[in-house]
């Protein structure tokens, strides 16, 4: 058995990854692909938990997580697809439409 | 020490690297493929810590689904769309600085913290493989969300579908 708080650890600085990737880089899908990372490192938590209480809930809710993600990907990749083609870039720094 | 333990610090240390690379390449492509890395490498440890189901499920939908996706849109969008010029170096090394911080106090929170378990209710743990638990669990309690989550797929497969249509 693992101990939580080393999966916890773990999982927390897949985070900071994540959040890392999310603020510094400017490539719309590198941002996507953070925020896929943030979402593994949150079911990541589920399981440890799930493992811990011994409860099946955790991995339950971890199916839904995925699903969740998958749904994610596909609608925030096909708005890059739209975006590149009105805009010709996904440089977020240069989509500044609704920024005053 | 414990095997499954150090399989589970061996994981972790290769998603988290493969974490870093993934947001420190220039190149699109080859944080696509180290985030099959860390997709796999995170499956590994959902086996470590016994939760076979979701391994699989991970494997299949990140690995297999959603990373053809990214490559896909990154082969679509090409890769001069990508290059533009570096701005706000400072403040991305000063938010670097503070999640580091944030974690380093994070992790010291955790240790803090330390192992209050308790055994919840979970009677068929030793007649039951993790698979047909999930599977039970999934298709009798959770049958309501289940099927909410067959609909919000449809309508993100429609959706995408919408937004990248070549003509409105």
């Amino acid at each position: 058995m693992i101990p939580t708080s080393e999966v916890l650890i773990f999982s927390m600085a897949l985070l900071c990854i994540g959040v890392l990737g999310v603020l510094t880089r400017r490539n719309a899908i590198v941002i996507l692909m953070s925020i896929e990372m943030i979402l593994n490192a949150a079911n990541i938590n589920f399981i440890a938990f799930s493992q811990t209480l011994n409860n099946l809930v955790g991995q339950i809710f971890g199916v839904f997580v995925i699903v969740v993600a998958a749904a994610e990907a596909a609608v925030g990749l096909a708005i890059v697809i739209a975006l590149y083609r009105n805009r010709g870039t996904i440089n977020v720094d240069e989509i500044n439409l609704m920024k005053w | 020490m414990d095997f499954t333990l150090l399989m589970f610090r061996v994981l972790a240390s290769a998603a988290l690297v493969c974490g870093i690379l993934v947001i420190l390449c220039r190149n699109a492509v080859h944080s696509a493929l180290f985030l099959v890395g860390v997709f796999i490498s995170v499956a590994g440890i959902y086996v470590v810590v016994g939760a076979e189901f979701l391994a699989v499920v991970q494997v299949l939908v990140y690995a297999g689904g959603i990373l053809v996706l990214f490559l896909f849109v990154i082969m679509l969008v090409g890769k001069d769309a990508m290059v533009g010029k570096r701005r706000m170096r400072l403040l991305a090394t000063v938010g670097t600085i503070l999640i580091i911080l944030f974690g380093l106090l994070m992790a010291q929170q955790l240790n803090v913290a330390g192992e209050g378990g308790t055994t919840g209710p979970d009677a068929d743990s030793t007649r039951l493989g993790n698979i047909e638990r999930v599977g039970l669990a999934l298709f009798q309690d959770y049958i309501l969300p289940f099927e909410v989550a067959s609909v919000l797929l449809l309508v993100a497969m429609v959706g995408a579908i919408v937004l990248a249509r070549e003509a409105y």
